[in-house]
């Protein structure tokens, strides 16, 4: 067997307590570039797996100040500055009417932000990936829950990993070919 | 939470949910009762482009908008419309934000219908424009003129609205579909299915590191939608309430507006809801009780309203304002008081039959209901836009509305559109969130466990 050219070792569970109580054992046994693949977010996972912060309140708290500092600045610009009009007599710094505007652009950026900020440290999209390289990976979008040992894990060695794997009582073990 | 009845049918695993939301896209035949659906709904399409196209031609005279009367069919329609798009956002945004569990399987096509009432909403102020063909001079953009919107008038604020709120309800809904794509994806059999889900999956695997800021990203979302909605009506209100037109000019406008609005979309959901469930045998998911729950927001809502019609006439009187008090009486007895008294009836009467249990769990009364009141919606924008406008200040300048065929004809048309996509989504994607449903399932056994 090629045993390199694995791009790792996978692992099949029933349920989703079965599936964290496997992640914490493969920790605990040191391996560390292990990734669940659930079929909906399961409560736990991320914490057993030792995930904390996504980055993504700060970003889109940027986002979102991006767009306000935008939508006043393009109205201030347009409106005071470069195209002067009076509507009414009124001053034509008449930031009570340009809130609505500011207010849509907020959160136009901030959604945006949100969106894009998420597929894009997610990697997505992601045209390929070996995960799909397992016909059973198919159930992972439907009642099935999956664990992955990848091969750069320091602590991997094909034969060593798969039979600790077989040990946490999963459905099934395969290899995932890169 | 145990003595109510249960979200979800008996017996429902990870496994079942799947197949059976996913089997209405993947391995249903398409009945003849859809086609003919499809082909009558596709009809009125055509018939709107037929309208469109007449308008083009001839002008906005072909309406029976005038002066005094400026707006008439289309802007009842546009607020008619952007109305039943709220609750979409409303279920799915601030219903999460309450955790409030019924909301799952009811948020999908609650979001599409908004996507699809929204688009509607977006052809009538543009149709209404009469040179269409500049509705981009709306857009903040560097152009030769050198002339820059007017950001002090409600319609440039509308616009931002109305396209920040399309934008946002498109990414939520999109958001949302990510990972039941990746399910019809790996579910597909056939390879061209395989292939156009796949795209639209974007590679999703269910990792559970891209859970955890999906999570993130969609409750934040959320938390965006829930002001922006509340914006949206508010602002649409503005169109009016900012105008010295009396009917128009009340500061009550905005939170009745955007009362009326969830009144109108729950209306919509129940519409919609009733017959997918029942065509589509989805009884197990979008259960009695879910039609109560929505039976009872109805019920809330629609007393927001009437206090808001009681309101308005109340400070009709109150502000001894002649031209208000006129425009009250007006709306009772004058020449149009046949819309207002069917608004009555429709908005405030037939929704206090919700009081009763019986009809909350009657699924032919509620659907009657919900038809009703989506006609009564449909009065009070007529109500608010004609009779305020057909007698103002000047008696010289009164003058009477009444729709042209090609009023009818839009309106109609965009009924069909709204019913061609409706009728495209429930064919080519999963009605209801699968990956949430599982979620549903989980927390059942989860709940069950313990109990045991």
């Amino acid at each position: 067997m090629s045993a390199p050219k694995l791009y790792g070792i996978m692992a099949e569970f029933d349920s989703p307590e079965h599936l964290i109580e496997a992640v914490r054992r493969v920790r605990e046994e040191g391996y560390q570039k292990i990734e669940a693949y659930t079929p909906f977010p399961v409560e736990g996972l991320a914490a057993a797996l030792g995930y904390t912060h996504t980055g993504i309140p700060t970003l889109v708290l940027l986002g979102g100040i991006a767009g306000a500092i935008f939508g006043y600045g393009l109205q201030y610009w347009t409106m005071v500055i470069d195209y002067p009009l009076n509507i009414g007599g009124r001053p034509l710094h008449s930031w009570p009417a340009f809130i609505p505007s500011t207010f849509e652009t907020t959160v136009l950026f901030a959604a945006l932000t949100a969106v894009l900020g998420m597929l894009f440290m997610n990697g997505l999209p992601t045209p390929y990936h070996p995960v799909f390289n397992v016909p059973r990976f198919a159930l992972a979008s439907n009642d099935r829950f999956f664990l992955c040992v990848q091969a750069r894990d320091p602590r991997f060695e094909p034969e060593a990993t798969k039979n600790f794997l077989q040990t946490l009582k999963p459905r099934e073990v395969s290899e995932v070919l890169p | 939470m145990s003595s109510e009845a249960p979200l979800i049918g008996p017996g429902h695993t990870y496994g079942t949910v799947t197949d059976k939301i996913s089997a209405i896209v993947l391995t249903r035949k398409t009945s003849l009762r859809f086609l003919l659906g499809l082909g009558l709904a596709f009809s009125l399409v055509m018939l709107l482009f037929v309208s469109v196209a007449a308008l083009f031609i001839w002008g906005i005279g072909i309406w029976g908008v005038n002066i005094p009367v400026a707006w008439g069919f289309a802007i009842v329609n546009f607020v008619w419309w952007i109305g039943i798009g709220h609750a979409g956002t409303l279920i799915s945004a601030i219903l999460l934000l309450l955790r409030q569990e019924w909301r799952t399987s009811i948020n999908r096509f609650a979001e599409a219908m908004t996507l699809f009432a929204v688009a509607c909403a977006g052809l009538f102020p543009i149709l209404h424009l009469g040179r269409p063909q500049y509705f981009y001079w709306l857009v903040p953009y560097p152009n030769t003129m050198n002339v820059w919107p007017q950001f002090r008038s409600p319609l440039v604020w509308d616009f931002f609205a109305i396209s920040t709120y399309a934008t946002v309800s498109l990414l939520f809904w999109y958001i949302g579909l990510i990972p039941d794509l990746a399910t019809l994806r790996d579910r597909a059999k056939r390879p061209f299915a395989k292939i156009v889900y796949g795209i639209f999956a974007l590679g999703w695997r269910g990792s559970a590191l891209h859970w955890h800021r999906y999570q993130m990203a969609y409750l934040l979302l959320a938390g965006l939608a829930t002001p922006l909605v509340v914006s949206v009506h508010t602002i649409v209100s503005f169109d009016f309430a900012v105008a010295q037109v009396p009917g128009w000019h009340v500061t009550i406008f905005p939170p009745y507006f955007v009362a009326g609005a969830i009144f109108s979309g729950f209306a919509m959901v129940l519409t919609l809801a009733i017959p997918l469930r029942k065509i589509y045998g989805l009884e197990d998911f979008i259960t009695a009780r879910h039609l109560d729950n929505m039976a009872k927001v109805l019920l809330g809502t629609g007393l927001i309203v009437a206090y808001g019609y009681f309101m308005e006439h109340f400070m009709g009187w109150y502000s001894g304002n002649p031209y208000e008090m006129f425009v009250t009486h007006n709306r009772e007895t004058g020449p149009y008081a046949i819309t207002f008294w069917l608004l009555i009836l429709c908005n405030v009467l037939v929704p206090q039959l919700l009081w009763l249990r019986s009809i909350r769990t009657s699924v032919a009364a509620l659907f009657v209901i919900s038809l009703i009141v989506n006609v009564g919606m449909w009065m009070e924008r007529f109500v608010i836009v004609i009779t305020s406008l057909h007698r103002d200040f000047l008696p010289s300048s009164w003058d009477m509305y009444y729709p042209t065929f090609w009023d009818i004809a839009t309106y109609a048309g965009t009924i069909g559109l709204f019913l061609t996509l409706f009728l495209l989504f429930i064919r080519l994607l999963p009605v209801i969130s699968i990956f949430e449903m599982r979620e549903l399932v989980s927390e059942h056994e989860n709940s069950a466990e313990t109990k045991a």
